[in-house]
């Protein structure tokens, strides 16, 4: 083991904070910015969209808390919630895959890393998906790729425009090939949705990385990205490892994507409603 | 002298390796009639090289998989169709040398091949990239896959990568999006399509190319969603743990027609590919001849659902009512 290890070790020990930035501990009043460290006010935090009021920071939302902010009272008709993902592989690293599962369930409330349905932005139906990054990283496993076709499929047969947030570390390792072709699979109901001349819009949150990125995540008619997201095929350690050089500063950056022609639009949390409501009433509307 | 290349796992070869070395020498000196003896020791050395390789652990098939001498893309081309000429550049930034794409005749039939390719030695795969494809790659097979349709020919392609090339550039000018481009358009192709993975199936990179009507795996080859390295750094917290990593994931062309993930396995010759090409070229070919045959009655829009539905019924989990 070189030294080098040592700092990689620390790093990924660290990373799970995802539960204390979702800030849904009783008596958690104040949170510090993972970005600027300012202290904030939890109420401030969430009135503000979980945005730092310093520096703009997107703190992660739950599919809860996206639906929430993005759809109409009460319009929200959850489909298929009861796909669980299987250990079909029979996989174990340093748990069994069951257990990940079964930890990720209870850790976040949710069955699965996406929670699909219609729902209406501004009384116009949609057909809309959510990623969830708490649910085992946003992991695109045989659920997320069965939940995402089967999403498309009823855009198509409701006429309705089609929208996924993307939030997710790209495939789920455990499920092995079949993680992989879940890219296959959402990528070609897509294809079917185009040919029915359906628009879908892709919403790209941090971070939309790998398989996810490499499938439905990039193939929105429109392609729209939160401020300051990783959005990438390779990550930035993999690249450094490889080419052993330096990364341009906001390399995979959302802002990065948009000069580099990937995306149509950065768009803060706060319009993002607004954003969506004008392009599918475009679409809608003659 | 084939001793040379031996890989680790095939010690007990080395042995009987010496000793036919020996007869041949006794033999040489002309003293004495060895052709028996030397026949049956190669015999000897043929049976035990095939007990070795249907025993093959995961970890070891992917050694075989990424063997140096392991024929490539362009072997196959030379080997199974006539006519080859290939076809540059993706019209908008370069031409990527780690994907060949051509027009070719299999058997006197017209067909599109296209594929990554490797290197030989190290020279060849600085020039190859390692066969990681850049997204000016996935972008002229699908420029090539465009010709195929619009003049009904059907597309060949063989899969060995690594992966996707993780560099700046591939970032920058979108390899997630020139991948999940193909995925979609790959989908929607109306002429037969089939898919072999040669070597390394690497991810993203091998999908990027591989949406089939059938798809097919060599013996010894590996299909996988990331490299037994890579899955034991991530989740084993440790890079030398890639042999559990690769038995856990499932990566071989056994385990994957098991997940009902390929159609269909092609022979290898004893000893791998390399150990002889032309007639792991021979196999290849009738395996391709034999699937495409029934594609090639289908209508477009029959070929289009075949497809369709291969993909979509992919996926293992449960569902309570």
């Amino acid at each position: 083991m070189g030294i080098h290890d040592w700092f990689k070790r620390k790093k990924q020990e660290k990373e799970p904070a995802f539960v204390s930035e979702r800030l849904d501990i009783p008596g958690n009043l104040w949170v510090k910015c993972y970005k600027c460290s300012q202290a904030i006010f939890t109420k401030d935090l969430e009135a503000d969209l979980k945005v730092c009021p310093k520096c703009n920071y997107h703190f992660k939302l739950t599919a809860e808390e996206r639906l929430k902010q993005l759809l109409d009272e009460k319009s929200f008709k959850e489909i298929n919630p009861n796909i669980k993902s299987k250990n079909f592989l029979n996989f174990k690293d340093s748990k069994s895959y069951t257990d990940r599962i079964k930890g990720a369930v209870a850790k976040s409330s949710l069955k699965n890393a996406i929670v699909t349905g219609m729902g209406k932005i501004d009384s116009t139906p949609v057909a809309i998906g959510i990623m969830d990054f708490s649910f085992m990283g946003g992991s695109m496993g045989s659920v997320v790729g069965e939940k995402v076709s089967r999403l498309i499929e009823l855009g198509i047969e409701k006429k309705a425009p089609v929208i996924i947030f993307s939030s997710s570390g790209g495939a789920r390792m455990q499920e092995g090939i079949m993680s992989l072709m879940q890219m296959a699979k959402t990528s070609a109901a897509l294809g079917r949705l185009r040919e029915n001349r359906l628009p879908y819009i892709s919403v790209l949150t941090d971070p939309t990385t790998g398989g996810t990125s490499a499938s439905y995540a990039m193939l929105g008619d429109i392609n729209i990205a939160e401020p300051g997201a990783l959005i990438c095929f390779a990550g930035p350690r993999v690249i450094e490892q490889t080419i052993r050089q330096k990364l341009p500063p906001g390399f995979q950056r959302s802002e990065y994507l948009l000069e580099h022609g990937m995306i149509d639009i950065v768009s803060e949390r706060k319009d993002l409603r607004s954003t969506l409501n004008k392009i599918v009433k475009w679409f809608h509307e003659t | 002298m084939k001793h040379k290349n031996l890989f680790p796992f095939e010690k007990p070869l080395l042995e009987l390796y010496e000793k036919l070395d020996e007869i041949r020498k006794v033999s040489e000196k002309g003293k004495m009639d060895m052709d028996e003896e030397i026949r049956m020791m190669e015999k000897r050395i043929e049976t035990m090289r095939q007990d070795i390789f249907s025993k093959l652990s995961p970890i070891q098939t992917v050694r075989v998989a990424r063997h140096i001498n392991r024929p490539t893309t362009l072997d196959y081309i030379d080997n199974i169709f006539s006519d080859f000429i290939e076809l540059h550049g993706d019209r908008n930034f370069s031409d990527d040398a780690a994907m060949i794409t051509g027009i070719a005749k299999l058997d006197g039939r017209s067909v599109v091949v296209l594929g990554q390719q490797k290197g030989k030695s190290t020279k060849e795969n600085i020039a190859r990239n390692f066969g990681m494809a850049n997204p000016e790659g996935y972008r002229k097979a699908l420029r090539v896959m465009r010709i195929a349709e619009r003049y009904e020919k059907p597309i060949i392609a063989f899969i060995d990568t690594p992966g996707a090339y993780p560099g700046i550039g591939a970032e920058e000018r979108g390899q997630a999006e020139a991948i999940a481009k193909n995925l979609r358009e790959m989908a929607e192709l109306t002429v037969p399509f089939i898919a072999i993975v040669t070597g390394e199936g690497g991810s993203g990179g091998a999908l990027g190319i591989g949406m089939g009507n059938r798809v097919m795996m060599l013996e010894f080859s590996i299909y996988s969603v990331i490299s037994p390295e890579g899955c034991a750094s991530i989740l084993f917290r440790d890079a030398t743990r890639a042999n559990e990593a690769a038995v856990a994931m499932k990566i071989t062309a056994k385990d994957l027609l098991k997940l009902g993930v390929i159609d269909e396995i092609i022979k290898e010759p004893v000893g791998g590919a390399h150990n002889n090409p032309k007639q792991a070229a021979a196999y290849m070919k009738s395996a391709i001849i034999k699937n495409l045959e029934p594609l090639l009655s289908l209508s477009h829009r029959e070929l289009i659902a075949d497809r369709y539905n291969k993909f979509r019924k992919m996926g293992i989990f449960t569902e309570e009512k």
